[in-house]
Protein backbone atom coordinates (compact mmCIF):
# COMPACT_ATOMS: atom_id res chain seq x y z
CA UNK A 1 0.00 0.00 0.00
CA UNK A 2 1.63 3.65 -0.73
CA UNK A 3 0.59 7.09 0.47
CA UNK A 4 -0.95 7.52 3.87
CA UNK A 5 -3.69 5.50 4.77
CA UNK A 6 -6.06 8.55 6.32
CA UNK A 7 -6.43 11.04 3.64
CA UNK A 8 -8.95 14.12 2.62
CA UNK A 9 -8.56 15.38 -1.32
CA UNK A 10 -11.07 17.11 -3.29
CA UNK A 11 -10.29 14.62 -6.09
CA UNK A 12 -12.19 11.55 -6.91
CA UNK A 13 -11.06 7.98 -6.48
CA UNK A 14 -10.84 4.83 -7.60
CA UNK A 15 -12.38 1.99 -5.57
CA UNK A 16 -10.99 -0.59 -7.59
CA UNK A 17 -7.36 1.09 -7.02
CA UNK A 18 -7.75 1.37 -3.56
CA UNK A 19 -8.69 -2.66 -3.04
CA UNK A 20 -5.68 -3.62 -5.02
CA UNK A 21 -3.49 -1.66 -3.18
CA UNK A 22 -5.29 -2.87 0.33
CA UNK A 23 -4.26 -6.87 -0.66
CA UNK A 24 -0.38 -5.54 -1.81
CA UNK A 25 2.64 -5.36 1.09
CA UNK A 26 4.81 -2.96 1.18
CA UNK A 27 6.75 -4.46 -1.87
CA UNK A 28 4.15 -4.05 -4.55
CA UNK A 29 3.65 -8.04 -4.33
CA UNK A 30 0.25 -9.68 -3.16
CA UNK A 31 -0.11 -10.20 0.44
CA UNK A 32 -1.29 -13.59 0.70
CA UNK A 33 -2.02 -13.38 4.53
CA UNK A 34 -4.69 -11.42 3.26
CA UNK A 35 -8.27 -13.79 3.24
CA UNK A 36 -10.82 -10.98 3.64
CA UNK A 37 -11.75 -7.21 2.03
CA UNK A 38 -14.36 -5.19 2.63
CA UNK A 39 -15.28 -1.90 1.70
CA UNK A 40 -17.67 0.74 2.16
CA UNK A 41 -18.42 3.41 -0.13
CA UNK A 42 -20.88 6.35 0.88
CA UNK A 43 -22.17 8.75 -2.17
CA UNK A 44 -24.53 11.62 -2.47
CA UNK A 45 -27.99 11.06 -2.75
CA UNK A 46 -29.93 13.02 -4.90
CA UNK A 47 -32.57 13.74 -1.86
CA UNK A 48 -32.43 13.84 2.00
CA UNK A 49 -35.19 14.83 4.46
CA UNK A 50 -37.58 14.95 1.76
CA UNK A 51 -35.80 17.56 -0.39
CA UNK A 52 -34.03 17.51 -3.57
CA UNK A 53 -30.32 18.29 -3.38
CA UNK A 54 -29.04 19.78 -6.34
CA UNK A 55 -25.34 19.62 -4.70
CA UNK A 56 -23.56 19.64 -1.50
CA UNK A 57 -20.05 21.34 -0.49
CA UNK A 58 -17.79 19.00 2.21
CA UNK A 59 -16.07 21.18 4.76
CA UNK A 60 -13.91 19.82 7.72
CA UNK A 61 -10.74 20.99 9.68
CA UNK A 62 -7.64 20.28 8.54
CA UNK A 63 -5.39 18.50 10.64
CA UNK A 64 -7.92 17.20 13.36
CA UNK A 65 -9.86 15.44 10.83
CA UNK A 66 -6.70 13.40 9.67
CA UNK A 67 -5.94 12.85 13.39
CA UNK A 68 -9.77 11.79 14.31
CA UNK A 69 -10.00 9.36 11.50
CA UNK A 70 -6.37 8.02 11.99
CA UNK A 71 -7.17 7.69 15.84
CA UNK A 72 -10.35 5.50 14.71
CA UNK A 73 -8.66 3.80 12.64
CA UNK A 74 -6.11 2.98 15.93
CA UNK A 75 -8.96 1.83 17.96
CA UNK A 76 -10.30 -0.73 15.13
CA UNK A 77 -6.72 -2.22 14.96
CA UNK A 78 -6.57 -2.57 19.03
CA UNK A 79 -9.84 -4.30 18.71
CA UNK A 80 -9.89 -6.90 15.93
CA UNK A 81 -6.60 -8.46 14.14
CA UNK A 82 -6.59 -6.30 10.36
CA UNK A 83 -3.91 -6.37 8.22
CA UNK A 84 -4.41 -3.16 6.66
CA UNK A 85 -7.07 -0.59 6.33
CA UNK A 86 -7.61 3.02 4.42
CA UNK A 87 -9.50 5.45 5.20
CA UNK A 88 -10.58 8.38 1.70
CA UNK A 89 -13.13 11.22 2.49
CA UNK A 90 -13.62 13.92 0.04
CA UNK A 91 -14.30 17.89 0.50
CA UNK A 92 -15.18 20.96 -1.57
CA UNK A 93 -18.28 20.33 -4.48
CA UNK A 94 -20.27 17.61 -4.95
CA UNK A 95 -23.14 16.38 -6.97
CA UNK A 96 -25.87 13.60 -6.86
CA UNK A 97 -24.17 10.23 -7.15
CA UNK A 98 -20.51 11.35 -6.72
CA UNK A 99 -18.58 9.60 -4.33
CA UNK A 100 -18.06 10.82 -0.85
CA UNK A 101 -16.23 8.67 1.35
CA UNK A 102 -14.18 5.13 1.19
CA UNK A 103 -13.32 2.79 3.83
CA UNK A 104 -11.12 -0.52 3.01
CA UNK A 105 -9.89 -3.03 5.70
CA UNK A 106 -8.70 -6.17 5.19
CA UNK A 107 -7.66 -9.34 7.13
CA UNK A 108 -7.58 -13.26 7.47
CA UNK A 109 -10.56 -14.07 7.81
CA UNK A 110 -14.38 -11.83 7.31
CA UNK A 111 -15.44 -10.89 10.32
CA UNK A 112 -12.67 -8.81 11.36
CA UNK A 113 -12.93 -6.11 8.20
CA UNK A 114 -16.68 -6.26 7.88
CA UNK A 115 -17.12 -5.09 11.70
CA UNK A 116 -14.31 -3.26 11.42
CA UNK A 117 -15.23 -1.91 8.46
CA UNK A 118 -18.48 -0.85 9.84
CA UNK A 119 -16.74 0.10 12.92
CA UNK A 120 -15.05 2.89 11.26
CA UNK A 121 -17.54 4.56 9.36
CA UNK A 122 -19.74 4.64 12.62
CA UNK A 123 -17.04 6.54 14.64
CA UNK A 124 -16.33 8.31 11.41
CA UNK A 125 -19.91 9.81 11.34
CA UNK A 126 -20.05 11.07 14.59
CA UNK A 127 -16.67 11.85 15.52
CA UNK A 128 -14.44 13.20 12.33
CA UNK A 129 -15.03 16.90 11.78
CA UNK A 130 -16.80 17.53 8.78
CA UNK A 131 -19.88 19.55 7.74
CA UNK A 132 -22.10 19.28 4.77
CA UNK A 133 -23.90 21.75 3.17
CA UNK A 134 -26.57 21.21 0.73
CA UNK A 135 -28.25 23.30 -2.02
CA UNK A 136 -32.40 22.41 -2.49
CA UNK A 137 -34.66 23.81 -4.04
CA UNK A 138 -35.35 26.49 -1.41
CA UNK A 139 -31.72 27.28 -0.91
CA UNK A 140 -28.53 26.28 0.98
CA UNK A 141 -28.99 24.60 4.41
CA UNK A 142 -26.84 22.81 6.73
CA UNK A 143 -27.05 19.36 7.30
CA UNK A 144 -28.39 18.41 11.25
CA UNK A 145 -26.61 15.19 12.73
CA UNK A 146 -28.58 12.69 12.98
CA UNK A 147 -29.39 10.57 15.93
CA UNK A 148 -29.63 6.98 14.37
CA UNK A 149 -25.76 7.60 13.57
CA UNK A 150 -25.44 8.57 17.42
CA UNK A 151 -27.25 4.86 17.99
CA UNK A 152 -25.07 3.25 15.65
CA UNK A 153 -21.61 4.33 17.68
CA UNK A 154 -23.17 3.44 20.63
CA UNK A 155 -23.76 -0.42 20.09
CA UNK A 156 -20.07 -0.61 19.42
CA UNK A 157 -20.19 -0.26 23.09
CA UNK A 158 -22.34 -2.65 23.66
CA UNK A 159 -20.48 -5.70 21.76
CA UNK A 160 -17.61 -7.41 23.60
CA UNK A 161 -14.30 -7.77 22.04
CA UNK A 162 -13.84 -11.07 19.70
CA UNK A 163 -11.90 -13.93 20.88
CA UNK A 164 -8.44 -14.15 19.65
CA UNK A 165 -7.88 -15.20 16.03
CA UNK B 1 2.80 40.14 27.89
CA UNK B 2 0.05 36.98 28.12
CA UNK B 3 -0.48 34.99 24.74
CA UNK B 4 -3.57 35.09 23.51
CA UNK B 5 -6.02 32.39 22.74
CA UNK B 6 -6.72 31.51 18.77
CA UNK B 7 -10.26 30.73 18.35
CA UNK B 8 -11.40 28.75 15.41
CA UNK B 9 -14.76 28.99 14.23
CA UNK B 10 -16.21 26.07 11.54
CA UNK B 11 -19.51 24.92 9.20
CA UNK B 12 -22.69 27.11 10.75
CA UNK B 13 -20.90 29.01 13.31
CA UNK B 14 -18.61 30.42 10.69
CA UNK B 15 -21.20 31.64 8.93
CA UNK B 16 -23.96 32.89 11.18
CA UNK B 17 -20.46 35.13 13.32
CA UNK B 18 -19.31 35.94 9.92
CA UNK B 19 -15.67 35.42 10.74
CA UNK B 20 -13.79 32.40 10.88
CA UNK B 21 -11.49 33.24 13.70
CA UNK B 22 -10.73 35.71 16.19
CA UNK B 23 -7.83 36.02 19.14
CA UNK B 24 -8.56 36.67 22.11
CA UNK B 25 -6.71 37.55 25.58
CA UNK B 26 -7.06 34.79 27.92
CA UNK B 27 -6.00 34.12 31.55
CA UNK B 28 -6.34 30.47 30.98
CA UNK B 29 -9.17 28.44 32.71
CA UNK B 30 -11.10 25.79 31.49
CA UNK B 31 -13.29 25.15 28.30
CA UNK B 32 -16.29 25.80 30.46
CA UNK B 33 -15.08 29.34 31.69
CA UNK B 34 -14.01 29.72 28.03
CA UNK B 35 -17.44 29.39 27.14
CA UNK B 36 -19.39 31.56 29.45
CA UNK B 37 -16.51 34.79 28.04
CA UNK B 38 -17.79 33.84 24.14
CA UNK B 39 -21.55 33.78 25.22
CA UNK B 40 -20.73 37.38 26.93
CA UNK B 41 -20.13 38.68 23.70
CA UNK B 42 -23.42 38.75 22.51
CA UNK B 43 -27.03 37.21 21.60
CA UNK B 44 -25.22 35.35 18.26
CA UNK B 45 -22.99 33.46 20.69
CA UNK B 46 -25.51 32.19 22.93
CA UNK B 47 -25.83 28.46 21.70
CA UNK B 48 -22.00 28.52 23.22
CA UNK B 49 -23.07 27.98 26.36
CA UNK B 50 -24.82 24.35 24.96
CA UNK B 51 -22.04 21.77 24.61
CA UNK B 52 -24.11 19.22 22.40
CA UNK B 53 -25.32 22.08 20.27
CA UNK B 54 -21.75 23.41 19.77
CA UNK B 55 -18.83 20.76 20.11
CA UNK B 56 -14.99 21.86 21.18
CA UNK B 57 -11.94 21.12 20.26
CA UNK B 58 -8.42 21.72 22.03
CA UNK B 59 -5.41 21.52 19.99
CA UNK B 60 -7.46 19.26 17.39
CA UNK B 61 -8.60 17.44 20.20
CA UNK B 62 -12.11 16.95 21.34
CA UNK B 63 -12.52 18.79 24.75
CA UNK B 64 -14.69 17.96 27.69
CA UNK B 65 -15.81 21.17 29.35
CA UNK B 66 -13.32 20.33 32.41
CA UNK B 67 -10.46 20.40 29.31
CA UNK B 68 -7.46 23.18 30.64
CA UNK B 69 -6.92 26.31 28.06
CA UNK B 70 -4.23 27.83 28.14
CA UNK B 71 -2.96 31.18 26.05
CA UNK B 72 -1.56 30.17 22.47
CA UNK B 73 -3.81 27.37 22.63
CA UNK B 74 -5.63 26.71 19.80
CA UNK B 75 -9.59 25.93 20.35
CA UNK B 76 -12.22 25.27 17.58
CA UNK B 77 -15.83 25.56 17.80
CA UNK B 78 -18.52 23.67 15.55
CA UNK B 79 -21.66 22.24 15.30
CA UNK B 80 -22.29 18.61 15.07
CA UNK B 81 -20.19 16.95 12.41
CA UNK B 82 -22.24 15.24 9.58
CA UNK B 83 -19.31 13.49 7.24
CA UNK B 84 -19.16 10.30 5.92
Amino acid sequence: MSGPRVVVQLEDFSVAAELDALRRDASGGWNTQVGAVASFVGTVRERNEGDAVASLTLEHYPGMTERSIESILQSAEARWPILGARVIHRVGALSPADQIVFVGVVSAHREAALEACAFIMDFLKTEAPFWKKELTPDGPRWVDARASDETARQRWQRKLPPSAP
Amino acid sequence: MPRRLQILLFASLRERLQQEALEMDWPGGSLRELRAVLVALGPAWADFAHPPRVRAAVNQVMASEETRVEPGDEVAFFPPVTGG
